[in-house]
């Protein structure tokens, strides 16, 4: 019999704040976290507003700040994130003796991470010294002199995807099985699926799992941009994102870490600690259909959603809520109202399907992680955060995506769903423990 | 819970030491070092000018026509996934998609893909008309960049460099509709992909699953990234073949390189209903963190390493005495060997000193987040073959090391087999492979 997998404890910094509650409370009373980018100067790029994690301090959340002091945006949000986590589960942090029954070789990290920004002021101008665009060659002694004289050997190592979890290893002293994946958007709904099999394997007794992310910073918004992404709604930040409408032009980028602690109900139980829900299911699959676009006919999604369902042993009549990976992209939103639509039939209209990313913009690869927060939220306090600016409704969708406020409703079973570029789908379900 | 045996039944290697598993297997037994002067760019000013290139490639050859047009955006990385990819299908006897479209054996849905990828660096000379395109009096102009520069840029430019797109084209060109994930640990990333996709597999998410590992390294920002962390030799850019010295007294650091290893893994039913060739089984897997304040370096006993390997031997239900062969990281930085030496002897106890270590990166090079994977594959071929070919590049070894290297290649059974690695910047990985030779109910 495998083990059943609970969750302990939720962490989270985002743009709309720096604790779960303080961004739950935000969600509920109608606030987002978007403003114009400050983090590098956007004034001229198609898009100029993002969803930036704002006033963060990591000394607020570790003693050891040096540890962390060359960290990218990604670690030193999964610091503050990982230490709330945590907090709540009665996990000691930043101790060599921890006294909470805890080995920490049954104690590993799964994170869904992204790299960090290059260091964009010598990377440039290594760039703009060495290359001549008469010959269109680059000079690469002068390239590795301007390099060499200006890059910070652990800023460099810190733009590795891997650190985040090496730093949430250095707060935790987890010694289990340790990985970070990168699938695009669905990154840290994988890493959260993968994390429950490492327990239900019994190869961990907790997992401290979820996402890490930041590419508010010039090559990244160059990317999304060119891919025309990203809302460029510059003179109404606060009404880019709106996920499922029909004015929708693209998802708005944001930043953060989601955490939370997965563990076993044994050892739940054993320690006496207050479980928040149970995960009962996950279900991955990829579309290998095209580098640029979902399956069409949504077949990847539909076949993750099947997975998951399948795996939490319930039907799509059991789900009470469902929070989409509702980007605001015109495809997205389409595809994946095509998904439920086909594994739902005619109950989906009467299923919720709200996107967190309304109000806290796409977290990219700790969005999956963030939103499954609020789906434990959703479960705690029967509460369904809305789906805002949806005010012109498009026609082809036409589930129920709690418009514009938040609605009260019994949810004892919600599903979280991720889908990354590159055809990645993934899908948690969770459930109330009782 | 399923307890679903799950074997290799498939093996692909583009390497320094060759274009497939065969010419890698050849270049390690002859002790061949696949380390030169660096030709991808003009090393000029930088510390160490040598890596490990493989050898010359035309991709569009290796692509089914229905993917081809998706070939330009394919970043390096990707190219080598693609190609060890193909290698260890056709290896398998799988037919997919892209060798039989009317033939296929295997249910798309039930194939799953785990690569483990690093971090793509953007190409720089790609990058530099926009950079052009976007200077104020001689300096960097953001504002500038925000216009002309971003428009010089091609539309689907990012897409080249999101580590999980090796999996996406492999994934289209063989029509792999499981699970995908995309480890993203460094070094130990080829490890941690092989030992999820193979739990993947006795979970029963999957029946068939490609995993492995890619990364071209030999680029100008990657390269000043080991250097400026000093973890390179700068004192063999003249030797380039004696520049990698794992465990030796005289190594100065690692040499890095490009590569990409990929295995075909199945349920063991699967292989034998199918009649398919075994090489080894999957036993045991272990991962773990590296808990040091200069995580640039492994912590200075190895713990993280000694619980990846305590756990792998341990799921494999074997002890250290069992093993026939290790293949270590051995990276050829001193600290780093001496820590992870450390990790082995104190997992392995008083059967260190008599099992075999073969370090292959004085051959190979690093390659990253394909060297785990091309030291599977090196360890299968060893099983297959009955030999472990002697280590090169430590004549003498470093102080404290009790490691048996290998210094005479030695023809015998190759039984249990425990490759171990690490990434710089904290994720530990160890796997047991045991040989299948008939061990059907072994």
């Amino acid at each position: 019999m495998a083990e059943r997998v609970v969750i302990t404890g939720l962490g989270l910094v985002c743009p709309m704040g720096h604790d779960v509650e303080t961004v739950w409370q935000g969600m509920l009373t109608g606030k987002d976290g978007f403003a114009t980018t400050t983090i590098f100067d956007a004034s001229t790029f198609p898009s100029k507003f993002g969803a930036e994690v704002k006033d963060y301090d990591i000394s607020r959340h570790t003693k050891n700040p040096g540890l962390h002091a060359y960290a990218n945006r990604g670690s030193s949000f999964v610091v503050g994130a990982g230490a709330e986590a945590c907090r709540q589960a009665r996990i000691d942090v930043e101790t060599d003796s921890p006294g909470d029954g805890i080995d920490r070789r049954r104690m590993g990290i799964y994170l869904g991470a992204g790299e960090g920004s290059v260091d964009n002021d010598v990377f440039f101008d290594a760039l703009a010294k060495a290359w001549d665009n008469d010959k269109q060659e680059m000079d690469w002694s002068v390239w590795a002199d301007v390099a060499f004289g200006g890059m910070h050997p652990l800023k460099e190592l810190e733009q590795e995807p891997n650190l985040p979890a090496g730093h949430l290893a250095l707060l935790t002293g987890a010694r289990g099985h340790t990985r970070s994946c990168l699938t695009a958007c669905a990154a840290s709904t994988q890493a959260v699926g993968e994390a429950v099999m490492i327990i239900r394997r019994g190869q961990a007794a907790v997992m401290l799992a979820g996402g890490a992310h930041s590419m508010i910073h010039p090559l990244g918004v160059t990317g999304f941009n060119r891919l025309t992404a990203l809302s460029t709604r510059n003179d109404s930040p606060h009404t880019a994102s709106r996920p499922f409408s029909a004015s929708r032009d693209g998802f708005v980028l944001g930043e953060g870490a989601a955490i939370v602690v997965l563990v076993s109900l044994a050892s739940a139980k054993k320690r006496g600690v207050e479980i928040l829900a149970e995960i009962i299911g996950f279900g991955s699959s990829s579309d290998a259909f095209r580098v640029t676009d979902m399956h069409d006919e949504a077949r990847g999604a539909v076949q993750a959603i099947n997975a998951a369902l399948a795996d939490a042993q319930v039907t799509y009549k059991d789900i009470d809520y469902i929070s989409t990976h509702g980007t605001s992209t015109g495809e997205n939103d389409s595809i994946e109202t095509l998904a439920i639509k086909t594994v739902f039939g005619d109950h989906a209209k009467k299923v919720p399907a709200s996107s967190a990313k309304s109000m806290f913009g796409h977290l990219i690869g700790a969005t999956g992680c963030a939103e499954l927060i609020t789906c434990v939220l959703a479960i705690r306090d029967n509460i369904l955060p809305p789906t805002k600016n949806l005010h012109d409704a498009d026609p082809e969708l036409d589930l129920d995506y709690v418009p514009n406020e938040p609605r009260k409703a019994k949810v004892d079973i919600a599903m979280s769903e991720s889908f990354g570029f590159g055809g990645q789908n993934n899908v948690l379900i969770i459930k109330r423990y009782d | 819970m399923n307890d679903r045996r799950v074997v290799i039944t498939g093996i692909g290697a583009f390497s320094p030491l060759g274009m497939n598993a065969d010419e890698m297997w050849e270049g390690l037994v002859a002790g061949r070092c696949g380390i030169d002067t660096i030709k991808a760019f003009d090393p000029v000013g930088f510390t160490c000018k040598i890596a490990g290139e493989v050898g010359e490639y035309n991709i569009r050859k290796h692509v089914p026509k229905y993917h081809r047009k998706a070939t330009k955006l394919m970043s390096r990385d990707i190219e080598l996934s693609v190609i060890a990819a193909n290698e260890a299908v056709a290896d398998a006897g799988l037919v997919t998609k892209a060798t039989d479209p009317d033939n296929v054996t295997i249910d798309p849905a039930r194939f799953a893909i785990n690569i483990g990828a690093g971090l793509i660096s953007c190409d720089l000379v790609e990058l530099s008309p926009s950079v052009a395109a976007s200077i104020t009096d001689g300096n960097f102009d953001i504002g500038k960049w925000g216009t002309a520069g971003l428009e010089a840029l091609t539309p689907l430019w990012l897409l080249k460099y999101l580590p999980n797109m090796l999996a996406c084209h492999v994934g289209i060109i063989h029509d792999i509709q499981g699970p995908s994930n995309s480890i993203t640990c460094g070094e130990s990333g080829a490890y941690l992909a092989i030992g999820e996709a193979a739990q993947i597999i006795d979970r029963g998410s999957a029946d068939v699953a490609l995993a492995g590992g890619c990364e071209a390294k030999v680029n100008p920002i990657v390269m000043i990234r080991q250097c400026l962390l000093k973890r390179v030799t700068s004192a063999s850019n003249d030797d380039p073949k004696t520049a990698c010295r794992p465990f030796d007294a005289d190594a100065k650091g690692s040499v890095f390189g490009e590569g990409a290893g990929m295995v075909v893994l199945e349920t063991l039913d699967g292989a034998l209903d199918r009649g398919a060739e075994i090489y080894a089984e999957v036993t045991g897997f272990g991962g773990s963190n590296s808990l040091n304040a200069a995580y640039e370096h492994l912590e200075p006993d190895g713990k993280g390493v000694r619980i990846a390997i305590e756990q792998a031997l341990a799921e494999a239900g074997i002890e250290p005495g069992d093993l026939d062969l290790v293949i270590p990281c051995g990276s050829g930085i001193p600290q780093d060997d001496a820590a992870e030496a450390t990790a082995i002897a104190d997992a392995l106890g008083s059967a260190v000193e008599s099992i075999p270590v073969w370090p292959i990166k004085s051959m190979t090079s690093h390659t990253g987040a394909a060297a785990g994977a091309i030291e599977v594959i090196a360890a299968v071929m060893a099983m297959q073959k009955g030999t472990i070919p002697a280590a090169i590049n430590c004549e003498n070894k470093a102080d404290g090391c009790k490691l048996n290297i290998i210094s005479e290649s030695v023809n015998k059974p190759v039984r249990y087999v425990l490759c171990c690695g690490y990434s710089f910047g904290g994720q530990t990985a160890a796997l047991v492979l045991k040989n299948f030779e008939g061990q059907v109910n072994g």
